[in-house]
């Protein structure tokens, strides 16, 4: 019942609509031509530009400034500082341009509006203008890029050697994180190792993989570079920390990095802002199917002596996984068993002796 | 000239020739004609209906983004199943609508509905030529598209739903059904269907570029020919050298789909499962898939361009400012379309240092388009500017341009891009720059051209106010995801409510939601008009707008053949408007200096001599004063 008073309620707007339509131009007809080579408000035109502009300038300044804390995010890395001071100084130099090409623009277009009065000028060209106007943005353009290039060389050059490497594997709809324990280093991985329970696909015959350990939370240290180490299982996902400034494919087959240094603990950031519910958040940026906009990976910031303790608090996946001690060789058992944490029993012991046998 | 014998062989009993139609039957005169302003106009009337649809596909996940609590129960009856059993839209399908959104835009309404009815209608009319080189092969152009268009259309409607992994079908996500249902059949049909397309296009480009250079009338040099045709002319070698590698990349695509060929996969485990692709670069792809892709932006935006010059010019009357600059900074915009590809890729995971060349190269690119903006706005300079719809809709054009084209900066530094990479602000940029642009450009030139289209005017007061609400809508919807994207807010997303991040904005997306239903309701008004007037409307004089070019020189419904007699001669550039001394204020290109001597400048004077006599008597149906 209201569905067909709807449609009959459109129906008849449609037809009112439409005979104004054919009222008007009748009407038009029978007035006849006006003899002008503009239609009747050609002038019309020319003010509503003008009021366009002054309305959208004038809303497009306001409503930046209002909302600015609002969609300005925080930052919390030391590159980040670079390339957001590269994005206002990009976004003075680009406003400045902007509002004055738009106000010229628009005056041009009310103030020359037809006059019968009036003819136009013949102004073909004009070298020394179409220099400038060439020179000029090239010029500010180039200022530009080696700015930017400078950044850029900065973020993308290599990492330094007791950088803290974390490794970051995405997969449809989820990151996990794999940290290389107390040696320092990421063991080998092969994605046909990869099953239910070890995710990783770890090669656990390379003895580095051994005190690998994984989380669910990334947890990075304050002050200190971190060297995060992207992968991906499935499909193209897409690293994104946005208070960090960082984002860096993952890529299947493809590892990939990004190097940053963070500046503020989560904690600081609370105090900061005020906010005490706070949290620094991972998201995935390229399109990876339909659980795309629900890859949260918690994101934690700690002093580096609270990261420290964080990390020695945590399992090794061996030790979490002990039945995949079988897929250690022999020889390796017992330093596997070591590294992993699992406290080395007579009974594993004698298994390995017979098992090297 | 060999198109016209044909036609008089297939001569049919059952022809009339009752108005303006020339001989033939329904069939050859508007399905399978060779005629290129009937293939004008089904490209254009394929391009409307694309336009409609994707469209309204954009409106339905502006709905979800809008309105994330609405139920779309009411979608049910047109949706069915997409629609879950709480009445929300489907996350998969989602994807998909976003995915065809981009396909049909990007290549069936900007590069097909722009370029072919454009290209196809233009280029023999203003360059003096009867039809294309071959008729023939522009009736298969269109007819590749057609079959294209039908199986991208039956894509919607199967039940794992059209390819959904983004109008860039990165693989591995295009790769694998297990990863998305739209990877399964849809792609298969994406992968078909953008073939054909490729062919179309390819076709189409080659036959634009042979006629340009081929068949230009006497007296048309290439620097006495409209911008229009100079843009036609870049975008046709644009697509023919870019066209193909996307080609390349889709057939290696199919075979690594359905061959189990590895070139963009390896070490993949999925579903529990690992899959025996090793070897392959997902990168590669991208690299081939942008070298049409970048290219493919100035593919959508230089007729776009070309025609707002060529509508500004007129309806400022005066020249239009720096002609040659123009030419040039086409010229600069395509070679430099070829090697800025990989400014879409800075944080894919390439090699950096690549990305440093592309970063480089990238903002070079900025310098003509600044060029171009400066040079429209000074043709506007002392002009006497008519507000026709399709003057609005140009300077509609230029302000995007400029408002859309200005965030490229930001985009093409690499490092700020790192932030700003797949957010809103990279949808705020595109859709200004290129979709809304080039948008703007169609419409300027279907307002513009109707009268030779068909014979009689749009009504002008429903063209203002689609004008009008189409204008401050698009605003409306793009430039608050400026500060959407600045905050972060990733594109592609079903909602926002996971990440603190993105818990704010949601009162701007509304507004955009709203702003995206009232742009879209706007275009009815355009429909309107355009089938009423191409019935009803008013009878156009010959030459509508008082303009310089040739198409002009032709009767009220050119036949097939154009010109009733012999095609007129050009003596001049295109922009003859307001020049001092002259009785009127445009003199026609076909009028030769030797019937001007009151306005002729000195070096045009020495060239009366060299116009021959009698010449001007070519001229079949003068110029409506």
């Amino acid at each position: 019942m209201m569905n067909s008073i709807i449609v009959l309620g459109v129906i008849l707007i449609l037809a009112i609509l439409y005979l104004i339509f054919r009222v008007g131009s009748l009407v038009n007809v029978a007035k006849g031509d006006s003899g002008s080579k503009v239609e009747r408000g050609n002038d019309v035109h020319g003010l509503l530009f003008i009021v366009f502009m002054v309305v959208s300038l004038v809303g497009f300044f306001w409503y930046s400034y209002v909302n600015f804390d609002n969609y300005t995010l925080p930052i919390a890395s030391e590159h980040g500082k670079v390339t957001d001071k590269l994005f206002w100084i990009t976004m003075g130099v680009t406003v400045v341009a902007f509002t004055i090409i738009s106000i010229v623009m628009f005056v041009f277009i009310y103030k020359y509006r037809y006059s019968e009065n009036r003819r136009a000028a013949f102004y073909p060209d004009n070298h020394y203008l179409e220099l400038t106007w060439t020179i000029i943005p090239g010029i500010v353009l180039a200022v530009l890029v080696f700015t930017g290039l400078r950044a850029w060389n900065d973020i993308t050059s290599p990492p330094s050697k007791n950088a803290e490497v974390i490794e970051l594997i995405g997969q449809q709809f989820a990151w996990t994180a794999r940290y290389p324990g107390k040696d320092k280093e990421l063991g080998n991985v092969n994605f046909k190792l990869i099953d239910a329970t070890n995710e990783f696909g770890l090669d656990l015959t390379d003895s580095k993989t051994h005190d690998d350990f994984k989380s669910l939370e990334l947890h990075i240290p304050v002050g200190k570079e971190v060297l995060l180490k992207i992968r991906a299982k499935d499909v193209l996902h897409s690293v994104y920390l946005p208070h960090f400034r960082v984002k860096m494919d993952a890529v299947p087959g493809m590892p990939t990095h990004f190097k940053f240094k963070a500046t503020k603990t989560t904690q600081e950031m609370r105090d900061e802002l005020g906010n005490q519910a706070f949290n620094y958040e991972m998201a995935c940026t390229e399109i990876c199917g339909q659980g795309h906009f629900s890859m949260r990976f918690p994101v934690v910031v700690d002093t580096e002596e609270d990261y420290e303790r964080w990390k020695l608090s945590q399992d090794s996946w061996l030790k979490s996984n002990p039945d995949y001690m079988k897929n250690v060789p022999a020889g390796l058992r017992e330093s596997a068993m070591i590294k992993a944490g699992i406290p080395v029993i007579q009974e594993v012991k004698q298994a390995t002796a017979v098992g090297s046998n | 000239m060999a198109t016209t014998a044909t036609h008089h062989d297939i001569h049919h009993d059952t022809h009339t020739d009752e108005h303006e139609h020339h001989e033939g039957n329904f069939w050859t005169n508007y399905i399978f004609s060779q005629d290129h302003k009937v293939i004008a106009k089904q490209f254009l009337i394929t391009g409307i209906f694309w336009a409609l649809l994707g469209g309204i596909l954009s409106v339905i996940f502006r709905l979800q983004l809008g309105f994330p609590e609405a139920s779309l129960e009411w979608l049910r009856p047109v949706l069915g199943g997409w629609i879950t059993a709480d009445g929300k839209l489907n996350q998969e399908f989602y994807l998909a609508l976003v995915t065809m959104h981009g396909t049909i835009m990007v290549f069936f309404v900007l590069t097909a509905g722009l370029s072919g009815t454009f290209s196809n209608f233009l280029i023999p009319l203003q360059i003096g030529a009867r039809d294309m080189a071959s008729g023939f092969l522009n009736m298969l152009s269109y007819w590749f598209f057609f079959t294209s268009s039908v199986i991208m259309f039956i894509s919607l409607f199967i039940s794992t739903g059209p390819a959904g992994g983004g109008w860039t079908i990165y693989p591995p996500l295009s790769a694998l059904p297990q990863a998305i249902s739209g990877s399964g059949l849809g792609m298969t049909m994406w992968l078909v269907a953008m073939a054909l397309f490729i062919v179309s296009s390819l076709l189409g480009g080659i036959n634009y570029i042979t006629t340009i250079i081929n068949m230009r009338t006497r007296g048309m040099s290439f620097t006495k020919m409209p911008l229009t045709i100079w843009a036609f002319f870049f975008t046709a070698i644009i697509g023919l050298l870019s066209f193909p590698v996307l080609f390349a990349a889709a057939l290696l695509l199919i075979f690594d789909r359905s061959f189990g060929t590895s070139f963009y996969l390896s070490d993949i485990y999925i579903q529990g499962q690992a899959l025996a692709h090793e070897g392959g670069s997902a990168i590669l792809f991208q690299h081939l898939f942008w070298f049409l892709g970048h290219p493919e932006v100035y593919i959508v935006l230089l007729p776009a361009l070309g025609i707002s010059s060529e509508i500004i010019a007129t309806n400022s009357r005066k020249p239009i400012f720096g002609y040659k600059a123009m030419i040039g900074s086409m010229l600069f915009i395509a070679i430099l379309s070829f090697i800025v590809w990989a400014h879409h890729m800075f944080v894919t995971g390439m090699n950096p240092f690549l990305g440093s060349i592309f970063m480089l190269l990238t903002l070079i690119i900025a310098v003509p388009s600044a060029v171009k903006i400066f040079n429209y706005v000074t043709t506007l300079w002392r002009g006497n500017i008519r507000f026709t719809p399709g003057m609005l809709f140009s300077i509609g054009l230029v302000s995007f341009f400029l408002t859309g084209g200005i965030t490229g900066i930001f985009l093409g530094n690499s490092a700020i891009d790192i932030q700003l990479h797949d957010t809103y602000f990279v949808v705020a940029h595109f859709h200004l720059v290129m979709g809304s642009a080039s948008f703007f450009g169609m419409m300027a030139g279907v307002y513009h051209w109707f009268p030779k289209m068909f014979g009689r005017m749009m009504d002008h007061r429903l063209g203002v106010i689609h004008f009008w609400i189409t204008f401050v809508g698009v605003y409306m919807v793009f430039f608050p995801m400026h500060y959407i994207g600045i905050a972060g807010f990733p594109r592609r997303y079903y909602s926002f409510t996971n990440f603190a991040f993105t818990s704010g904005f949601a009162d701007l997306n509304m507004l955009v939601s709203v702003a995206a239903i009232l742009t879209l309701s706007a275009q009815f008004i355009f429909l309107f008009n355009f089938f009423y007037s191409m019935f009803r409307g008013k009878l156009a004089p010959a030459n509508p707008w008082n303009s310089n070019t040739l198409e002009w020189t032709t009767p009220r419904n050119p036949q097939h053949g154009n010109w009733p007699g012999e095609i007129p001669a050009v003596y001049r550039w295109p922009y003859d408007y307001s020049k001092p001394g002259a009785k009127e204020d445009f003199i026609p290109q076909n009028v030769p200096y030797s019937e001007t001597p009151e306005s002729n400048l000195p070096h045009e004077n020495d060239q009366i001599k060299l116009e021959g006599s009698g010449d001007s008597g070519s001229i079949v149906i003068g110029p409506k004063h």
